[in-house]
């Protein structure tokens, strides 16, 4: 578990000619600056307060002592309903992408060989922006690194989700950034699938942009591996922006989501469910940033734990100071299915604005034996009546998910993912 | 506070009390007394002169001697949200006294009558049967004993002798370290150990007086306990130790007061407080805190870096923190309970009100280790002018602390709009058994009470006052009767129509 010294690692990267040569201007300036956080912040700690509850040393060790067993994502979202892209062990598999209207997409591979494009005024940009107040130097390494990923712009509304489906065997140590800019009044949905390797480190970067809405879900399923993922988005005025995660596999995850509200009246919604046992450490990080009036956040995490799991939820909504009328929740609750799992949160609230409501929640318990017994009394197997009482408190945050099918579709690959439990 | 934009639904009264307390701090005047200092700085000579000026028994100078070895290689911590000045401990007094206390008087009589003088203005007569300021005496049946603590010495303790009757140890700390060594030696340092954290440590080395009381088995203290501290010299850190042991099935219900001249500089207060409950004991802990916050541009005040925790050590003892901050530049003080015992419970009531320049980052922490605990955290924070109010707190629920249970509900209210109101809480949950809730909230009155109100044919004000108001009297009753009223005086403050 030994975690190897920052210095080296951002000067080997700083060093690392294949990051540099035949890339276009833009990507290379990206780079370079991302190099130069992840120099001057260097990685982190186990000591860092920002990582408290979840230890570093999953996403920096050297080595994956692991092999991921392949297997396949079950298909929760009818392949024919969306416009899919497929990703195995961390590589875009497709030759040519799919042509769609209201939305270019392009491979962050082919984007970084022209010397200018779009992206480089979006690409490492909220990453950046990010870092300050907390430091985050994973995802600036992931913006120095990365070379898979995808680029939408999207300027229309369209119809059909893109759907991203990734699948990785072996100890796949993979690192992709993609980039969503919505223009003005455009609209799109993003699902994310599986995992893209036995350790991911993914960056994605969202621009929604007056009027725009952008709407993501994310599945990561599989059985043992890694995930460090970091969602950082900008949000202009009057826009929407909403990311649903359900995490049903993995070993160590840790989901950030940095949101910076800087439009009136625009709204964010950042949700999350896991479920999970034994070595299952899952690590929700969210920071909602209100910089302008009228705008609205919610947050909305859900833990089942089981068996020595562990559930983290760090929180914090930030309203600075002018932001008024700001309407902020947040509310994460654990179900412990046992007694060998815990619950770690802090959820904080960071206030500069007079005229707000801001709240927030934690809970954590057991399942309430009284459900339990009513359940139970009307004929209900006891494994069946725990099933359906989990259900119940996941259902909460999946009607965060505006779209009802997808709603639909994740409480069905709920009850599916409970019955093999 | 003039000419402050404030939201709709804060009334001007609540706006006008919270410049009214700002504005005037009563007890800002100084006593011209003379007095003795020990040279400016920290040392280990210093250390040892004031251990000497205590007539210490060996092991008492050893044990400072250890913590300040130990505070040297400590750092101050930076972790709270506040924001001041680093401070030169070297340019400040760590012990100062009286000159009339070169002698210890015998008893309240022989005391200088300027020192008595002192409390009857801040309202703490020295006298006994006498009663603290504005409290109306039921049939003279409710005594108070106080222990008055000038800068670094105890000018003296009423109703000793009454106490005794009763078998109770009320004293200041210097005494008791003389009179009752074992108690001492056997609970000193055992809830804040020396190497605690960088304040703690520091009072450990340094520390000058303070109160000591020991309620005795079965004992219920026929009265209530008091100190009051008053910083006075300038330049000055005051630096006191309270230790209180609550004996199997006792109680004992203790109240802390304190105030400060107005100066330019600001002046250091790192108080250690340590509460040790044995089995079945109960203890009563309520703080008015008024020390001298600084002008409206941020000069001058109390840094009040303080730390307060509780040993439940017995099964079924029980603690209840009660405080009302109003006063200090810098606030930096978390009163804490480590629920050891089986059903032991730990409660902790605030209301901090930080205004103009202030800052305060308080909070508590409940640490559930026994089986069927529980705590309760109520928090109110009221920021107004620039000042930054911050509710920091932890609960954690320990893998044996099966079925164990904690309310946790921090409300802030912000007045104007160049305040700061912010909550960091930690939740660290370690069973299925046990239950933890926490709600925290900036916002406005709540909505389906304003609405049940409503529906009922209130009018909106009415109805906010209500909801509000009886919010507030859950910090406020919790407060025994004599510093309820002092408290509300204080507090003074109708928040209609803001909190939520």
């Amino acid at each position: 578990m030994a975690s190897s010294p920052s210095s080296n690692i951002s000067k080997k990267l700083c060093l690392d000619e294949s990051l540099w040569a035949n890339c276009g201007q833009w990507i290379k300036n990206a780079r370079l600056s991302a190099a130069k956080r992840v120099e001057g912040q260097g990685l982190p700690k186990r000591r860092d307060e920002y990582w408290n509850y979840t230890r570093p040393d999953a996403f920096l060790k050297e080595k994956i002592d692991f092999d991921v067993v392949s297997n396949k994502s079950f298909d929760i979202f009818s392949n024919n309903l969306s416009t899919v892209i497929d990703y195995e062990d961390g590589v875009l598999k497709e030759k040519k992408l799919p042509v769609i209207p209201g939305c270019s997409i392009e491979s962050l591979q082919d984007a970084a060989k022209l010397d200018e494009h779009w992206a480089g005024a979006v690409y490492g940009v909220p990453e950046a922006a990010g870092q300050d107040p907390v430091k985050r130097s994973l995802a600036a390494l992931n913006t120095a690194t990365a070379s898979q990923g995808l680029l939408l712009l999207v300027s229309g509304k369209v119809k059909n989700p893109i759907k991203i489906s990734a699948v990785s065997n072996g100890s796949i140590d993979s690192t992709i950034h993609h980039i969503v800019k919505v223009e003005p009044g455009a609209e799109v949905t993003l699902i994310e699938t599986g995992h893209y390797g036995a350790r991911a480190n993914v960056v994605l970067e969202v621009e929604v942009e007056k009027d725009g809405s952008f709407h993501h879900i994310r599945v990561q399923d599989g059985q043992q591996h890694n995930s460090l993922t970091h969602i950082f988005g900008r949000l202009g005025p009057n826009s929407t922006f909403k990311s649903f995660t359900l995490s049903v596999g993995g070993t160590v995850t840790r989901n950030e989501c940095i949101l910076e509200l800087l439009g009136d009246t625009s709204s964010a919604t950042v949700a999350g469910a896991c479920i999970g046992d034994d070595k299952f450490h899952h690590d929700d990080t969210v920071f909602v940033t209100h910089g302008a009036p009228n705008c609205e956040s919610r947050q909305v995490f859900k833990k089942v734990l089981r068996d020595g799991a562990v559930g983290v939820f760090q929180g914090k909504i930030l309203v600075k100071e002018g932001a008024q009328k700001t309407d902020g929740y947040q509310i994460s609750q654990s179900l412990l299915l046992d007694d060998n799992c815990q619950f770690l949160a802090k959820p904080e609230l960071e206030i500069y604005a007079d005229d707000v409501v801001c709240s927030h929640g934690s809970t954590s318990g057991a399942i309430d034996e009284e459900a339990l017994f009513y359940l139970r009394s009307r004929g209900v197997p006891k494994t069946k009546a725990i099933d359906l009482l989990t259900l119940s408190f996941i259902a909460e945050s999946i009607e965060e998910v505006e779209n009802s099918e997808l709603a639909d579709a994740l409480l069905m690959y709920l009850t599916a993912v409970l019955e093999v439990r | 506070m003039n000419d402050v934009h404030v939201k709709d639904g804060v009334d001007s009264e609540t706006v006008e009390a919270v410049k009214a307390l700002s504005g005037t701090y009563k007890y800002g005047w100084n006593t011209e007394i003379e007095m003795e200092y020990a040279p400016k700085g920290l040392s280990e000579d210093i250390v040892r002169l004031i251990s000497e000026k205590n007539n210490e028994p060996e092991w008492m100078l050893d044990w400072r001697l250890q913590a300040y070895k130990r505070w040297l290689e400590l750092k101050e911590p930076n972790w709270a949200m506040v924001d001041y000045p680093s401070i030169d401990f070297q340019d400040q007094y760590y012990y100062a006294r009286p000159k009339s206390m070169v002698e210890k008087p015998k008893s309240l009589d022989d005391v200088d009558p300027k020192l008595l003088e002192t409390y009857k203005k801040l309202g703490i007569p020295l006298k006994e049967q006498a009663l603290l300021a504005g409290v109306e005496a039921p049939d003279g049946e409710r005594k108070v004993a106080v222990d008055a603590v000038f800068d670094s010495v105890s000018v003296g303790t009423t109703f000793q002798a009454e106490l005794k009757k009763a078998g109770v140890i009320f004293c200041s700390f210097s005494e008791a370290v003389k009179d009752y060594p074992e108690l001492v030696k056997k609970y000193l340092g055992t809830v804040v150990p020396v190497s605690d954290n960088y304040y703690a440590t520091l009072n450990s080395a340094v520390f000058s007086d303070g109160s000591f009381i020991y309620i005795p088995k079965g004992v219920r203290c026929p009265m209530e306990l008091s100190t009051y501290f008053r910083i006075n010299a300038e330049n000055t850190g005051q630096f006191e130790r309270t230790l209180i042991i609550a004996d199997e099935g006792s109680y004992v219900s203790y109240l802390e007061g304190c105030t400060a001249p107005k100066r330019d500089v600001a002046q250091l207060h790192a108080a250690v407080v340590e509460l040790v409950l044995l089995d079945d004991a109960e203890i009563k802990y309520s703080t008015v805190q008024n020390w001298y916050p600084g002008d409206e541009s941020g000069k001058g005040g109390i840094y009040n870096f303080v730390t307060k925790r509780a040993d439940c050590r017995g099964d079924r003892s029980k603690v209840m923190w009660t405080q009302v901050e109003t006063g200090s530049a810098v606030t930096w003080k978390y009163p804490s309970c480590v629920l050891r015992g089986n059903d032991s419970q730990g409660e902790f009531y605030s209301i901090a009100i930080a205004n103009n320049m202030q800052q305060a980052d308080t909070g508590t922490k409940m640490v559930h280790l026994g089986k069927n605990t529980k705590s309760r955290i109520v928090s109110k924070g009221i920021s107004a002018g620039k000042a930054q109010n911050t509710y920091r707190g932890l609960v954690s629920m320990h893998p044996k602390a099966k079925n164990s249970r904690n309310f946790t509900q921090c409300d802030s209210l912000l007045i104007g709009d160049k305040c700061g109101a912010h909550t960091v809480p930690y939740i660290e949950v370690k069973n299925n058994s046990s239950r933890v809730e926490h709600e925290a909230t900036t916002s406005k009155v709540d909505d389906d009470q304003l609405f049940y109100c409503r529906s009922r044919g209130m009018g909106e004000e009415d109805a906010v006052a209500l909801v509000v108001n009886g919010f507030c009297k859950e910090v406020l009753q919790a407060l025994p009767m004599e510093f309820a009223m002092e408290a509300q005086q204080l507090v003074a403050i109708s928040l209609e129509g803001s909190v939520g």
